[in-house]
């Protein structure tokens, strides 16, 4: 507080003593009959020239930087779409540092230039159509080449992968990654955010976990076991406040009642999933598998599928030049094909620490600048080696088998749910499947 | 001042203290009231711009500037805490980009010269008008409330994207913080409705005798553009914000869809975040040219005064103002390229996006021959109009590259985009702010402000904006996202990065406290120069257009006798024939006079 005091009082005297200053000044310049309205021609000669000084500054930094940085900072593309990218920036950075030099050069050397002198009569130029003509029409065309330019990458970047391109699922949530990778059959599991979630068979103690929310029959079990569980937690609990056992407030049982039914509601429409699936389906996730790092094979392309389980990300992979945000309840994607293994890379750069990255660009939260995953480019031997290593488990443990006879899969009586025997109500997890599914033939 | 002379216009004349400086219904007086708010919503958002600076520049570092300012709750033992950071960045874009520049620029600026320079004796409703001030007050009074909120203020990003805005549970500053955002937002854009459909109105039914709609100065056509963008499109703002309060409170799910946050599996399904990116860019595009019509259209009017030269073709400017806000309503998918949008849609994006470089280019040429052979007199105003023009094209040209949507894979929420928007949004309009208070600050108050306080002001701002925001550029392209608290995600990963971005950011850093330090001489010139400030003449400038026709000291109705006639455009400087280098638009065509 003292602190605050003594940097308050400072200030307070700082500013008595400028307007001293003011008024000294504004006296003697008063005397002398100047005015401020007067244009003093010292003065605005001096003004004149700081344009020019300016100028010169601002192109020299401008020079010395783009000697240092270049076109940016970072190492060029590691990528085959980043390269693309790269060169269309290149051309699109020369023209914009062109138009940059011009105008602003224009700009500064006229204010320079005629700066005002009372014996002279400002040209009358109101306008001139051919000159205004001109710049219409040269920056529609040079726009057009732009345009046209920038199609064409765009249409390349956001096509369809190869058929043969390798496809993983970037799961984002607060705050980190996890890619879970297609298998043998190159085909993603589904998944459903409802039955992302632990259960535990009372009677045998073991757990069942499902992070992704990966759709098997099994894990739907498991799921409707572990949603009874906790609907039977909570009713115990009013059970004992009922035999005042226990006494809760008001609004906390108000708020058990509607946990209760809003679970119930989740059981419900978990139930609807069976059937909806079946073997073949099922065994897309089986072979499916997730790591928390990152690796990709050099030169093969890879199709990423985003997904996020709470709030907006965006992979962002600086060294690749891509990016794509993940957008919860929806998939996105995008394609990467490698061209230089990180040892590669290490020496190119030659900074022998260097490591592909993965980053989150889009605010997720109070950790987002901590969001990450490491990326790793090897050969196809060391992909081999690595994909049974420690570091990647099953995306799904079905080995786990939940205990189907003892798992209470009635319906609740009311309100009748409205779609028993309709195909059309669910229509939303359907459209999910079909995307996330095996193809990547949907464009996104 | 004369009674008999305005009773056409009605108003009582009997002024009580409150009735003059406080619920005044006179155009002049909420003119000056909206600029004093602005200012001084301006110093508390570069003060916490500067305190997010310190962060960034030296990360984790004790500052004592930073306890002084947040205390032991936000900076305990002087470190910053992560969502304070990001409450500090949210709370300082809101602010600049609402309440200076939108709230702040028109407000002020639309206020003071409307009536002035159509020959109005006011608006057309002053109730509205005070209400319209009221209302701007009352929203940044809660914006400012916001930020001693327990939980801490809003801090998902002035663009409140949903999910991560709607649950408290995935960032503390989604809970009240977010509550007080969107209500002083609402009232904001109730203030801004007001204010706008009253510029619109005087402009089209107010204007005198002789002043058709082509000789309106440039201002006036910026302002009334700017305010039938307001119209058109703050009202999608309020649709969002009322869809986004109820996925908050209702349970809907407008926005939100298959979301487990905190642990707990969400029913809302159903909903798309994008869908408020859509609702909110279609509102936040056209918000950058409500920001920047009105500088545009200040330095227009300075630039030709002070280069005593008839700005060069008026009439293509006049068309390229109407082109860019047609334009501006069919671009704001450029800032979704990569959010999921079918990339279809994003190419024709790029299309229209580029489309409006056409008229910014003929602006900018325009000014540029303007300039060439006039006769240029370096006032405070003069020079800060030269800055905007540079600020305008250095701005203008990085968005070549935002637009393109291929590229924008590469810088989207980069450091490159805040370096863009910042210098053509941010600069251009703060400097256009800036030359309008030097130019009509004798309008306002009957004072000069000081020359050489302006003349410094205006050099050391120049080069601590160029210095900030040009590294800014490298910066993004050096691979830094925005909104991050700091860079060591690329300690082990790529040392290099890290190591050029900390360098520059400390650069930055050190420009922005300049710069903001020398903030304190134009604060210190305003202020001296209300109270104790040079006599202002009638004409200060010598200017043309029917403000500079009015009295030094101010009245109701504006003109004491009748309101002038106008008889020619306001750019007739150093036309040939005539004996002085200005005529005003209240001068009569000569015999065989040609209008320009
Ligand atoms: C004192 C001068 C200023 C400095 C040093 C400054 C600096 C910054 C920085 C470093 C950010 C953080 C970017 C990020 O992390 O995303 C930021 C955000 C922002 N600034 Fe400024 N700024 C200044 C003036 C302005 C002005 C005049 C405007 C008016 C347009 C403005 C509007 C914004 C906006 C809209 C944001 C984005 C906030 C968000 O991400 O939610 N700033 N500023
Ligand atoms: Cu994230
Ligand atoms: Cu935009």
């Amino acid at each position: 507080m003292g602190m605050k005091f003594v940097v308050l009082v400072v200030i307070v005297l700082a500013v008595i003593a400028i307007a001293q200053i003011m008024r000294v000044y504004e006296l003697s310049s008063k005397i002398r009959g100047n005015k401020e309205e007067d244009i003093d021609l010292r003065v605005n000669n001096i003004n004149a020239s700081l344009m020019l000084i300016f100028l010169i500054i601002l192109f020299g930094s401008f020079f010395w930087m783009l000697a240092i940085y270049g076109n940016g900072t970072l190492p060029e593309p590691a990528s085959v779409l980043g390269e693309k990218i790269h060169w269309l920036f290149n051309i699109n950075w020369i023209i914009v540092i062109a138009i940059f030099l011009l105008c602003n050069g224009l700009l500064f050397i006229f204010a320079w230039k005629y700066s005002y002198h009372p014996d002279r009569k400002a040209h009358w130029f109101p306008h001139d159509n051919k000159l205004e003509m001109i710049w219409t029409v040269v920056p529609a065309a040079v726009l057009a080449v732009i345009i046209i330019l920038g199609l064409m990458t765009w249409n390349e970047v956001t096509g369809k992968p190869s058929d043969d391109a390798i496809v993983v699922e970037l799961y984002a949530k607060q705050f980190d990654w996890t890619a879970r990778y297609s298998g043998d059959d190159n085909k993603l599991g589904y998944a459903d955010y409802k039955l992302v979630g632990t259960a535990e068979d009372k009677n045998t103690g073991t757990t069942y976990n499902n992070p992704f929310g990966l759709i098997t029959d099994n894990s739907v079990h498991w799921r409707i076991l572990g949603l009874n569980n906790e609907i039977t937690e909570i009713e115990k609990n009013l059970r004992m406040e009922s035999n005042d056992s226990v006494a809760y407030s008001q609004a906390k049982l108000n708020k058990m009642n509607a946990k209760v039914e809003k679970l119930e509601r989740i059981r419900e429409r978990v139930l609807d999933m069976f059937g909806m699936f079946n073997d073949s389906i099922d065994a897309f996730a089986k072979d499916d598998f997730v790591t928390k790092e990152l690796f990709m094979v050099k030169d093969q392309e890879y199709f990423f599928v985003l997904r996020s389980q709470d709030v907006l990300h965006s992979a962002y992979f600086p060294h690749f030049r891509a990016q794509m945000n993940c957008v919860p309840g929806q998939r996105t994607s995008l394609k990467i094909t490698p061209k230089y293994t990180t040892a590669e890379f290490r020496e190119k750069i030659g900074n022998p620490e260097f490591n592909y990255i993965l980053m989150c660009n889009k605010i997720c939260g109070v950790s987002h600048s901590n969001m990450k995953m490491a990326v790793i480019v090897g050969t196809q031997d060391e992909f081999e080696a690595w994909k049974v290593g420690p570091l990647s488990t099953p995306a799904i443990n079905d080995s786990i088998i939940a205990p189907i006879d003892d798992i209470d899969k009635e319906r609740m009586p009311w309100p009748e749910p409205a779609h028993h025997g309709d195909h059309d109500d669910s229509d939303h997890e359907a459209d999910d499947h079909a995307i996330e599914g095996d193809d990547h033939t949907e464009g996104h | 001042m004369s009674a008999a002379a305005h009773t056409d216009h009605g108003h009582h004349h009997k002024e009580s203290f409150i009735t003059k400086y406080i619920f005044s219904q006179d155009h002049k007086m909420i003119g000056k009231q909206f600029l004093v708010t602005a200012i001084f919503m301006a110093v508390v958002a570069v003060i916490l711009s500067v305190l997010f600076r310190i962060q960034l520049a030296w990360p984790g570092e004790s500052n004592s500037v930073l306890s002084f300012f947040l205390g032991d709750t936000w900076a305990p033992e002087g470190i910053l805490d992560r969502g304070m950071y990001l409450g500090l960045v949210t709370i300082h874009g809101t602010i600049m980009v609402f309440f200076v520049l939108t709230g702040g620029l028109s407000g002020t600026f639309s206020n003071l010269l409307i009536p002035l320079q159509c020959g109005a004796r006011d608006m057309a409703s002053g109730l509205l008008n005070m209400i319209s001030y009221w209302m701007f007050f009352l929203s940044s009074i809660l914006m400012l409330y916001s930020l001693f909120l327990e939980t801490g203020p809003a801090n998902a990003g002035w663009t409140i994207y949903p999910p991560l805005s709607v649950y408290e549970e995935a960032i503390p500053g989604s809970g009240s913080g977010m509550t007080v955002w969107l209500l002083s937002m609402t009232i904001f854009v109730a203030s801004s409705l007001l204010g706008s459909l009253n510029y619109i109105v005087t402009i089209i039914n107010l204007r005198t005798k002789g002043m058709k709609m082509t000789r309106l100065p440039l201002t006036i056509w910026a302002f009334f553009v700017t305010a039938v963008l307001g119209v058109l499109s703050f009202p999608v703002l309020v649709s969002a914000v009322v869809l986004m309060l109820m996925d908050r409170t209702l349970g809907t799910s407008f926005y939100v869809n298959d979301t487990i946050i905190a642990g707990e599996v969400l029913e809302q399904s159903g909903g798309s975040p994008i869908l408020f990116e859509h609702l909110f860019w279609f509102l936040g595009h056209p918000e950058v040219y409500i920001v920047l019509l009105p500088a545009l259209g200040l330095t227009s009017e300075i630039v030709a005064t002070n280069a005593r030269k008839p700005i060069f073709g008026y009439r293509a400017m006049i068309g390229s103002i109407l082109a860019i806000g047609f334009l501006s309503f069919i671009v704001w998918g450029h800032h979704m390229f990569i959010s999921g949008m079918n990339p279809f849609l994003g190419g024709v994006f790029v299309f229209t996006t580029l489309l409006i470089a056409i008229p910014s280019a003929i602006k900018v040429f325009n000014y540029i021959t303007t300039l060439w052979k006039g006769n240029i007199k370096y006032t405070p105003a003069m020079l800060f109009s030269i800055g905007l023009v540079s600020s305008f094209i250095t701005g203008g040209v990085t968005g070549i590259i935002l637009a393109d949507s291929a590229l924008d894979i590469v810088v989207h929420d980069t450091y490159f985009v805040v370096a863009h928007f910042h210098v053509v949004m941010g600069l251009s309009a703060i400097f256009g702010m800036f030359a309008g208070v030097y130019h009509w600050f004798p309008k306002m108050y009957g004072k000069m402000m000081n020359a050489k306080l302006g003349m410094v002001h205006f050099w050391l701002t120049l080069v601590s904006a160029y210095g900030v925001f040009f590294p800014m550029h490298f910066v993004g392209i050096g691979g830094a996202p925005r909104r991050y608290y700091d860079y060591s995600v690329y300690e082990g990963f790529d040392s290099n990065q890290y190591e050029m971005i900390m360098d520059l950011n400390v650069v930055i850093s050190i420009f922005a406290i300049i710069g903001a330090l020398a903030q304190l001489i134009f604060l210190f010139n305003f202020f001296y120069s209300t109270f104790k400030g040079q006599k202002a003449p009638q004409n200060p400038w010598k200017g043309n257009s029917l403000e500079w026709t009015t009295p030094v000291e101010h009245i109701h109705g504006n003109w004491p006798g009748e309101i002038p006639e106008v008889h020619r455009w306001p750019y007739d400087y150093s036309k040939p024939g005539a004996a002085e280098d200005y005529i005003p638009q209240t001068v009569p065509l000569g015999p065989d006079e040609e209008e320009h």
